[in-house]
């Protein structure tokens, strides 16, 4: 019953799973891409701030609050983005965006 | 510590649950709908974890900002979203089974190393797990952290989100052509000179408006 380090790292994992599943039964929906890279990064989060409780050790919070803030600045561009897209082409389904043929 | 557990099970279920709910559900505003419920649950597992600050920050950030722009975003695009959704199934045999490849990875990773020989190390440290010692809250340990030894990534941070700020503003931002605006700069620089026209006028002479004439 007891709740150990391994517990938070095994929720941690399954959320970052469903990030990846995310992305792949999504590959045509910009939105929900980024919902699913943001997914990922709150397992990431998890991961540091649960190791940072059981090593007693604040830097990971530290880490996580930076973590946090680059999620911020990586939504709101990649926001901007989608609605500069949808703006100009009329679509945001991701196999149209192939202007550059990268 | 049975109610710990008990709530642990609560966050962390419900957690997995709406991140399901996320990357399954038809329509992406219920979509962010579960993503924030996610952002919440989280939280609490922050909570359960002693980190206070984080947990509140992740509320105002994520919860605040973050899901309110995409909640934005998916309202404002005129999207078909039933479209976008074409070949879910085809897409989601290969993506379970890479997403499960990873898992299986992952648990292995952590049950070997939580389990394993490093159990003995993480099992002394979580004797203590509040790390900020009696007399420290979360928020000021955290503070006098941030503020003195990494001062210059928090203000590396700062500068991240005006770049991301400026970023956003410039690719949002559009001139609509045939709109009237203030233009403060040619009003300053009109004269009485270049506004005014004195004409001499004859007896009988009728004023024709230099509008009309030039046009």
């Amino acid at each position: 019953m007891d709740i150990g380090l391994g517990h938070y790292l095994t929720v941690a994992a399954c959320l970052f799973t469903l990030g990846i599943f995310g992305i792949f039964l999504n590959r045509k929906n910009v939105i929900v891409i980024l919902m699913s890279v943001e997914l990922m990064l709150l397992a990431v989060n998890i991961n540091l701030v649960s190791f940072s409780s059981y090593l007693g050790n604040l830097t990971g919070q530290v880490f996580a609050l930076f973590v946090l803030t680059v999620a911020a600045a990586e939504a709101a561009i990649g926001l901007a983005i989608v609605v500069v897209y949808f703006r100009n082409r009329g679509t945001i389904a991701v196999e149209d965006i192939n202007m550059m043929k990268g | 510590m049975a109610l710990t557990a008990l709530f642990f099970y609560l966050f962390a279920g419900v957690t997995v649950m709406s991140g399901l709910l996320v990357i399954v559900a038809r329509n992406p505003v219920h979509a962010v709908l579960w993503l924030i419920l996610a952002f919440f649950n989280a939280a609490g597992l922050f909570v359960l974890l002693g980190a206070e600050f984080l947990a509140m920050i992740l509320v105002v950030v994520y919860v605040g900002a973050v899901a309110v722009l995409f909640l934005f975003v998916v309202m404002m695009l005129d999207v078909d979203f039933a479209s976008l959704r074409a070949g879910f199934i085809r897409h989601a045999s290969i993506g379970a089974f890479v997403g499960l490849v990873l898992l299986v990875e992952l648990i292995m990773v952590v049950g070997f190393r939580v389990v394993g020989k490093a159990s003995d190390v993480v099992a002394g440290a979580a004797k203590a797990p509040a790390s900020t010692g009696p007399v420290l809250t979360n928020t000021e340990a955290l503070g006098r952290l941030l503020y003195t030894q990494y001062v210059y990534f928090f203000q590396a941070a700062g500068l991240i989100l005006l770049v991301a700020m400026i970023g956003a503003i410039v690719l949002t931002l559009r001139h609509k052509e045939g709109i009237r605006r203030q233009s403060i700069a040619a009003q300053n620089a009109r004269t009485p000179a270049a506004a005014i026209e004195v004409v001499k006028l004859a007896p009988g002479q009728v004023i024709v408006p230099s509008g009309e004439r030039r046009g």
